[in-house]
């Protein structure tokens, strides 16, 4: 069920009154498409209220090839992604050179890095990206660096 | 010789180098001769004797906590592979 179709820009970043991380000069945004935000925002609600998990990889063209991964915990706060996919498509990704994105969704909270996030961000050449339902008629993503603890926001591009 | 396979974010205590050669039986001697090639790697793979928490370790692409852990046997021409877990939360 893909209900992104109906959510107005799903993409653009809401304000949050909870985080202060600027948006710095430094940081390029990153560039999604509108299929790839719709199969992120579908893959998010196909195990509502449960978090999913996944990679992406950005090819020299701008292509994004889109790697859902199963979350081992199943849990609503918690992801865990499965080791053997993770292993087949990180393989995928690193062989063939691509830039790497690394989503999970948020079910009940912002598109922020937890705690838990930033404490486990082991990928500081990734960029991380969060697919939050907080609102439910108005799916969010933002996207992060998170390198020694320290999140940097990027800007969340979407070609038409 | 057991290849083990090193992810990008851990090439750096490797040279650069993606894959390395590395002697040994099991698992546990594969990650002893790979940590005394590349010190580096040591507080990066292994923790206490053990395997740390949130790396994942594969012998021919399965992980080595559904298999025997660090006792795993490794074939002559087996491929190891060392992947940082993703893993993360809401809460």
């Amino acid at each position: 069920m893909l209900r992104s179709s109906a959510a107005p820009s799903p993409a653009t970043p809401a304000p949050s009154p909870s985080d202060d991380t600027p948006l710095t000069e430094d940081e390029p945004p990153f560039r999604l498409d509108r299929p790839t935000v719709d199969a992120l925002v579908g893959h998010s609600w196909s195990d509502f209220p449960y978090e999913v998990c996944g990679l992406l990889g950005t090819d020299a063209t701008g292509r994004i090839h889109h790697f859902p991964i199963t979350n081992a915990e199943r849990s609503m706060t918690y992801y865990v992604m499965q080791p053997k996919e993770l292993l087949q498509a990180m393989r995928t990704i690193e062989d063939a050179g691509w830039d790497l994105a690394i989503y999970h969704s948020h079910t009940h909270t912002e598109a922020y890095p937890s705690r838990t996030d930033i404490e486990l961000a082991a990928y500081p050449e990734a960029t991380y990206l969060i697919v939050t339902l907080q609102d439910r008629d108005a799916p969010a993503i933002r996207a992060f660096r998170i390198e020694d603890g320290v999140v940097t926001e990027r800007p969340v591009v979407v070609a038409s | 010789m057991p290849v083990v396979r090193i992810p990008s974010v851990l090439r750096a205590h490797t040279g650069g180098a993606a894959q390395v050669e590395v002697d040994g039986g099991t698992v546990g001697e594969i990650l002893d001769a790979l940590t005394r090639d590349h010190p580096g790697l040591a507080d990066q793979v292994v923790e206490g004797g053990r395997i740390r928490g949130f790396v994942n370790v594969y012998v021919d692409d399965e992980d080595v906590r559904y298999l025997s852990g660090l006792d795993t046997p490794v074939a002559a021409g087996a491929e190891v592979a060392i992947m940082p877990a993703v893993a993360g939360g809401a809460d």
